[in-house]
């Protein structure tokens, strides 16, 4: 199948900076966003996605500015997410020159808004963010057997702090069905640890529903990358750290993939 | 009136055309990009771009609202215009998005769901037919028709997609470029004046400008 896997590096925006935590808290300072994305860009990443973390609102203003820098010249798309909870929100960013849009509190707070979200900008550019946490184990019946039965993930909001009761993987069908087009599924177990993907939970997902899932939280290493992609079947494999702090380039782990077999755009 | 614009951008009030815009100025950055839907403008224009993001109805009902059918119809018999993957789409016959909507039947054809089209292929192997819909990003394009747009760009180049209906290559007399998503898309049609993707030339990177860069030179001409 000549359709690529995506490599998409993300930035975690604060105030005009992008930023980088480990499990959400210790931030670390590395760079201005459109500086980062446009780096991506000519390394070949297959798209940006940016995380607006900002809290008050004269950083939301910030983050408009921002967009709209990046959008006229980083020619990939981008996907925008934090704080979308009104269909101005997303006209303003998709006016600003995102191309997606990330939404995850308000969809748990207001399904609905997912549906009239769809509805009126299309599901092309709905994208349902999930942080979810694992709340029992799934069993492993081998030694190498990565992906195990059973077990169960529950979604988390406030930055992993309060439990909401949702199944991640029914939550996932559910979003899909309110016209969400596209999954982004952060382990938040996994974020930053470096470790690798929750792959358990990431084949759960894609086997679910029928949209694209992008796998997040976690990646140290090529390896990892890969494996979201081979084992946990994900379309799309997103990653912060490792690009950021120059550990490797987004070439370097496209090169990497495509040398396992795996479909990959290569410039 | 002032001089004729020289790439005139329609804007029926759906999805974003920054990026179009900002793409297109890019790679000529000494040319009038204007965004707009003056019908008066768009026809005085020295080429015309079509875009369109969201569901057809609305595209399609906007279009006609603000009078932008006719216009698109007579640019498309006149002078270079690029139409862009839902503007690809509004030029086709007829669409079966939203229970079937009628478009501006420049070309004679169907806009089809892939979840039916699927279905339908008794040929398809089971993993074809569990395909993802929407089809979403970089697949290759084989350029099945020389034409002066592909300058510069190699065969079988990737360009980003992302949508759920589409024109069948097979069945499309006009297909100058293919993309295999479970059956042969209609990635490319081009006809006299006329070329439209159903990619987004704007955010496909390097080739993506590419082609903007061809259409932005292109003197209209083609001949299959």
């Amino acid at each position: 199948m000549p359709l690529a896997k995506r490599i998409i590096p993300c930035l975690d925006v604060d105030n005009g900076r992008v930023v980088k935590g480990v499990q959400f808290v210790d931030i670390r300072d590395a760079g201005d966003p459109v500086e980062v994305a446009r780096r991506y860009n000519e390394q070949g990443a297959d798209e940006i996605t940016f995380l607006d973390i900002t809290a008050s609102h004269e950083g939301r203003d910030t983050t408009l500015h921002t967009v709209e820098r990046m959008a006229s010249e980083v020619f990939i798309p981008l996907t925008v997410g934090g704080g979308v909870r009104e269909l101005e929100d997303i006209r303003r960013l998709l006016n600003a020159g995102a191309d997606k849009v990330a939404i995850n509190t308000a969809a748990i707070f207001n399904p609905k808004f997912v549906r009239e979200a769809a509805e009126r900008f299309g599901s092309q550019c709905i994208v349902v963010a999930i942080d979810a946490k694992q709340v029992s184990a799934p069993s492993y019946a081998h030694a190498n057997d990565q992906l195990g039965s059973g077990g169960r993930w529950e979604i988390f909001t406030h930055g992993g702090r309060k439990p909401t009761g949702l199944d991640a993987v029914e939550w996932a069908v559910k979003m899909v069905g309110y016209g969400a087009g596209e999954i982004l599924l952060t382990s938040m177990d996994q974020d930053g640890v470096k470790q690798g993907f929750d792959l358990a939970l990431t084949h759960r997902v894609c086997a679910a529903v029928n949209v694209p899932v992008i796998a997040s939280g976690g990646v140290g290493s090529l390896q990892h990358l890969a494996d979201g992609v081979s084992v946990g079947g994900a379309d799309a494999v997103l990653a912060a750290s490792i690009f950021h702090f120059g550990e490797y380039t987004v070439a370097q782990a496209k090169q990497y993939m495509a040398e396992r077999g795996i479909e990959m755009r290569l410039l | 009136m002032t001089t004729a614009v020289d790439v005139a951008v329609i804007d029926y009030g759906m999805g974003n055309l920054h990026s179009v815009a900002k793409a297109l100025q890019r790679v000529a950055p000494k040319a009038n990009v204007w965004v707009g839907d003056d019908p008066a403008i768009i026809r005085r224009a020295n080429r015309v771009v079509y875009p369109g993001v969201g569901a057809i109805r609305d595209c399609m009902g906007e279009v006609r609202r603000r009078g932008l059918d006719e216009v698109i119809v007579e640019v498309a018999r006149s002078k270079p215009l690029l139409g862009i993957c839902v503007g690809m789409q509004g030029l086709m016959h007829h669409s079966s998005e939203n229970n079937g909507i009628d478009c501006l039947d420049v070309f004679p054809d169907e806009v089809v769901f892939f979840g039916d089209a699927f279905a339908k292929e008794s040929c398809l192997s089971s993993a074809e037919q569990r395909l993802k819909v929407p089809h979403m990003g970089w697949n290759t394009v084989q350029q099945c028709h020389s034409h002066p747009l592909w300058k510069g760009i190699k065969n079988n180049a990737r360009f980003y997609f992302v949508h759920s209906y589409f024109v069948n290559a097979k069945s499309c007399l006009s297909t100058v470029g293919i993309t295999q998503y479970g059956l042969d898309i209609a990635a490319a049609i081009a006809r006299d004046n006329i070329f439209a993707v159903q990619f987004h030339p704007e955010k496909s990177h390097r080739d993506g400008l590419q082609l903007l860069d061809n259409f932005m030179q292109w003197d209209g001409n083609y001949s299959c």
